[in-house]
């Protein structure tokens, strides 16, 4: 047999590696021919690696081949080997040609490249995690494997991209790598270039299909339904039979909050937002929003939780724009200090402190830690060559600076940071720099300027992560991020800026400057405890007792990931240094950026004219959290989440499960006799709390948001199947179990509205009001679903708890904030007219309106199947095609069910 | 056709009168077979490659370690190339492949029919109405009747 290669193809590496199997039994004669050699006969497109058999016949499949080879060695094949080299071809190999494409082709990196595969090594990791195998199919290495390696090596043998979380993973790799078979195949395909030795073959590839069409997607992952064991039923429906007895006392409010030893102590900041900016939806979600949602779940915990934030007002941005205004830098930050504190006080944010920086604390604080550095010999002197702007006659802070990027080339990169390749530079080093405000070239100046000796401290900081990464819950591009500044080595970093608006510098020499705010806006968290207690050091000086976790977007992660450790760790006063840094990636708007200056995008202060409560602008803003990757805001998609998610299944369970109580039980819960049914769906809502409950520790609010949803579906479901509105009026038995499933589902819904807590303040306490739910029951979440509302309880005033969103309202936002193409909204107008008449009464969604709705799916659904075996004409069957989908997804919306938004241009 | 109606058709032709619920995962729907003595299975060709063995059917799996690849190959081109086409063309491509690889052959392997061809044919089933304008598949045709 002859197996025919080509340099660069990275099917190569598992057929090589596997070919060892096959020694001894077959002749194999090697061929190398070119990446556009058509070596199989019936194929139209070129392929390689290709194995021709004796008898003439062409293995053209990867996997086929190493499977033939493993045959040949008297392997036998088996279902679990088969499952996965299933999903190799169907899932990862899509997902791994796009990753290596970015990579290879492309000269993408970081989340770009590793983002498309994410999903698809954690599946591989949690399965060989699960199992406790150190292989994928047994206790021996077999065909999986190397199918598997082969595809993944290209990519993972860069650590870069083998993500330390997933351990599970990472030992397979290793192990599978240092066979020799292995090694030696990677010695042959890679010949020590890295990655890089597929580029000539990758090169001459199409692109990816899975590349092709797609759309940044906010759609869900898939939901599994469970399978459920005697036990874990068992146990559900002990723990629901034990009620509210289960509930441990409600934690008194503390003023302030200190930690407290024995217990957890949980200390959550926000990144500090820049005084003078107007925070936009991407700010919002990105910091605040996010750590307050931790911060709330934290407290149902009865953690002992301490929330702190407050606004960063030192540098140059807030002295121009003084000038600006005619105001002092003190008089500007207390103007926009104030709209700040507004915003999220609109928004509901539980912060114990919002303070700002331009405090005594934050001048005594820093200063120390100044001197304490300063004392140890981690600060060094140099003169910096700055620019100078001689028309507005002074030194430029560096985002006062524009030009092109060293780096990437990028043209509007900023002086201390390119938002395109995330690097950070001086700038000095900046290509055509600019003054910001006047636009005229400015000129390089000396002057002496401390700097903190980051060099010196890398060790410290290394020794530091080592102890606190594995286990934490940082999230994956923070730990990437990190990794790849201590790759290219630590350098000194400047600390001093020549400006008044400041911390001012404790040393001789240095009268006239300021400490640069990246060295002390992180201090800024320490000062703002110490200006909520004179005990702050309980907090800031106590690692052994606290666990920080500080929220904030993926380019603030080197000064809280770094810079600060290295400040803290230089030090020496056992600062409490973060535990889990948790950073999100991107809000985009629509399909592009959110930009103050073009008018694009709805910031802080807008939102609260949109007369769209805050509630839902935290639920669209979490239901699209960028979590793992860059998503966007869009205003058709947060009315679609709106009207099915909030209003068709959320609000339409609990309001119905109410509603029952009220209407058929006088407002008292009935008793509840469970029966199996019963018990199963106690054990599935029990099992998604608990699914709730790993997702917010791991801090993945996004996901974990999912769960509440899933709930309320699973509930919407146990209602319409058991139809509690036929059975009350029948028969005793009928009663008692139209009661039973009104007390369950109305159990449940009091149980979502504590799991809503963190996401929607209000609606929760709203919910709470008319369900008279129990105090200890809507300040304590446990782990096990409780009957906390048991038979005999009184409840309040039911009321519809969300509004249907309009699209001619959602339009004249949109249009007012700017941003989405002119198409799509012609479209949506079109849309909007051509709507048959039965579209607008779908507002509640009774029984009926669903069998009217699907009465009407069946009768166009055979108007479309006639007119098209009358091969009637092609536009009149498209219009009638459109009236059909619309109808699905009428019907879709009415039952409560995800909408299935059409991604790309796939059919069916 | 949905994975789950393609299975419960394959049971019955394997003659399996236990019938199997399965249910869809994700996106692509893809069936999942639970088990009753381990972990569910995952997967349409896994799937059916289990049932076949269950029926006491191995010979469909092919006989020898070369047939054996082979079916497997073709099974995995229906899951990836078949399913996964994006256009037109890519259709007309691959029919196009395999009717000149089926020119000089009765089955997928040879002269045996096994799995594959039954999930093949199930994959194209919905292109026949293609096939037939275009005419001149008369392999492919020969394949559909035959098997």
């Amino acid at each position: 047999m002859r197996l025919f290669v080509s340099e660069g193809a990275p099917g190569s590496l598992p057929v090589l590696a596997a070919a060892r199997r096959a020694q001894g039994r077959a002749e194999l004669l090697i061929s190398t021919v070119g990446p556009e050699e058509c070596v199989v006969p019936f194929l139209t497109q070129p392929k390689v690696p290709v194995l021709q058999l004796d008898n003439g016949n062409y293995l053209f499949s990867t996997s086929a081949i190493c499977r033939y080879f493993f045959l040949l060695s008297g392997w036998e094949q088996d279902d679990l080997t088969n499952q996965w080299l299933e999903w190799e071809a169907t899932e990862l190999q899509p997902a791994l040609s796009a990753a290596l494409y970015y990579l290879v082709v492309q000269g993408k990196k970081g989340e770009d490249v590793l983002g498309p595969v994410r999903r698809a090594l954690t599946h591989i990791d949690h399965s060989l995690s699960r199992r406790s195998c150190p292989f994928l199919a047994g206790e021996t290495e077999s065909l999986a494997d190397i199918v598997l390696w082969g595809a993944l090596y290209p990519l993972l043998q860069d650590p870069a991209y083998l993500p330390e979380e997933l351990g599970a993973l990472h030992s397979w790799f290793q192990t599978v790598s240092s066979q020799e078979p292995c090694q030696r195949a990677a010695e042959t395909v890679l010949k020590q270039q890295g990655v890089l030795a597929l580029r000539p073959y990758l090169q001459k590839q199409p692109q990816p299909s899975s590349l092709q069409g797609r759309a940044v997607s906010n759609e869900p992952e898939e939901e599994e339904l469970a399978t459920l064991s005697e036990e874990e039923i068992a146990m559900a429906v002990t723990a629901w039979e034990k009620g509210l007895g289960n509930l441990p006392p409600l934690r008194p409010p503390q003023n302030p909050v200190l930690p407290v030893a024995g217990e957890r102590n949980v200390l959550i900041t926000s990144a500090l937002p820049y005084v003078n900016n107007v925070p936009h939806l991407g700010n919002i979600i990105g910091c605040v929003l996010s750590a307050d949602v931790f911060a709330r779940y934290s407290r149902l915990r009865q953690w002992n939780t301490l929330y702190l934030c407050g606004t960063d007002e030192y540098g140059t941005a807030t002295e121009t724009k003084a000038m600006e205004e005619g105001l002092t830098p003190q008089e500007i930050c207390d103007k926009y200090h104030a709209i700040h504190a507004d915003i999220y006080r609109w928004f509901n944010i539980s912060f114990d402190i919002f303070g700002r920086t331009t405090t005594p604390q934050q001048t005594k604080i820093t200063q120390d830690i100044f001197q304490r550095l300063f004392s140890r010999g981690f600060v060094l002197q140099d003169t910096v060559e700055q620019l100078r702007c001689e028309q507005c006659a002074r030194f430029l802070a560096d985002r006062f600076v524009e030009g092109v990027c060293p780096f990437c080339g990028y043209e509007e990169a900023r002086g201390d940071q390119c938002d395109k390749c995330g690097k950070l530079i001086n700038a000095t080093e900046l290509k055509k720099p600019q003054c910001k405000v006047c636009r005229s070239c400015p000129v390089v100046k000396s002057s002496q300027h401390l700097f903190l000796d980051l060099p010196k401290l890398e060790k410290r900081l290394e020794e530091w992560l080592e102890n606190t990464l594995p286990g934490s819950d940082w999230t994956p591009n923070a730990r990437f991020i990190i990794r790849s500044w201590l790759r290219d080595g630590l350098k000194p970093r400047c600390i001093t800026r020549d400006l008044k608006w400041g911390t001012p510098v404790p040393l001789e020499g240095f009268e006239d400057k300021v400490f640069y705010v990246w060295f002390d806006a992180t201090i800024g968290y320490l000062s703002i405890t110490a200006n909520y207690t004179d005990q702050w050091e309980r907090w800031w000086k106590n690692p052994e007792q606290v666990s920080l976790y500080q929220f904030m977007a993926k380019d603030n992660v080197p000064f809280h990931g770094l810079v600060f450790p290295c400040s803290a760790l230089g030090a020496e006063d056992n600062y409490t240094l973060v535990s889990h840094l948790i950073a999100t990636e991107y809000l985009n708007y629509e399909d592009g950026k959110f930009s103050k200056s073009r008018g694009v995008g709805v910031f802080g202060d807008m939102a609260q004219d949109t007369g769209i409560p805050a509630d839902i602008w935290r639920f669209y803003l979490l239901y699209i959290r960028p979590e793992g990757q860059d998503s966007a805001f869009s205003w058709t998609d947060m009315l679609l989440k709106n009207n099915s998610e909030l209003l068709n299944n959320l609000g339409n369970f609990i309001n119905r499960a109410g509603m029952f109580v009220s209407k058929f039980f006088g407002g008292y819960v009935p008793e509840m006799v469970l029966t199996s049914d019963d018990q199963r769906l106690l054990a599935h809502v029990t099992l998604e709390l608990q699914h709730y409950h790993q997702l917010l520790e791991k801090v993945r609010i996004r996901d974990a948001l999912r769960s509440i949803l899933t709930i309320s579906r699973h509930g919407n479901q146990y209602i319409q199947v058991n139809e509690p509105w036929k059975r009350i009026k029948g028969s005793e038995a009928d009663r008692q179990r139209a009661g039973t499933v009104t007390g369950l589902a109305v159990n449940i819904a009091a149980l979502l509205s504590v799991m809503l807590q963190p996401y929607m303040p209000t609606v929760s306490a709203t919910i709470q009001a008319q369900l008279q739910l129990p105090p200890p029951a809507c300040g304590i979440l446990l782990t096990n679903f409780l009957c906390t509302l048991p038979a005999g309880h009184l409840i309040g005033t039911v009321s519809p708890l969300f509004q249907k969103l309009e699209n001619d309202q959602i339009e004249s936002l949109r249009q007012r904030f700017g941003g989405g193409q002119l198409e799509e909204s012609l479209e949506l107008k079109a849309k909007v007219s051509s709507k048959p008449a039965v579209g607008e009464t779908v507002t509640a969604t009774g029984p009926q309106q669903i069998q009217v709705l699907m009465d009407e799916v069946t009768k166009q659904g055979n108007i479309v199947r006639e007119l098209k075996a009358q091969k009637a004409d092609k536009n009149q069957v498209a219009a009638e095609v459109a009236k059909l989908l619309d109808l699905k997804k009428q019907l879709a919306l009415a039952e409560g069910k995800p909408l299935e938004t059409p991604k790309g241009k796939k059919k069916k | 056709m949905a994975a789950a109606a393609e299975l419960t058709l394959l049971e019955k032709s394997l003659g399996l009168s236990k019938g199997n619920k399965y249910s869809a995962q994700g996106e692509r729907q893809i069936p999942v077979l639970q088990t009753n003595n381990g972990p569910s299975l995952t997967g349409l060709t896994t799937i059916a490659a289990h049932l076949v063995k269950q029926a006491n059917k191995e010979y469909l799996l092919g006989s020898t370690a070369e047939e054996k690849a082979i079916v497997q190959q073709w099974l995995e081109y229906r899951v990836t190339r078949v399913d996964g086409h994006s256009s037109k063309d890519d259709i007309h491509a691959l029919l196009k492949d395999l009717n000149s690889y089926l020119e000089d052959k009765v089955y997928l392997t040879g002269y045996n029919f096994t799995l594959a061809d039954i999930l093949l044919y199930y994959g194209l089933h919905r292109f026949i109405v293609s096939i037939r304008v275009a005419g001149f598949f008369s392999v492919m045709f020969r394949m559909i009747f035959l098997s």
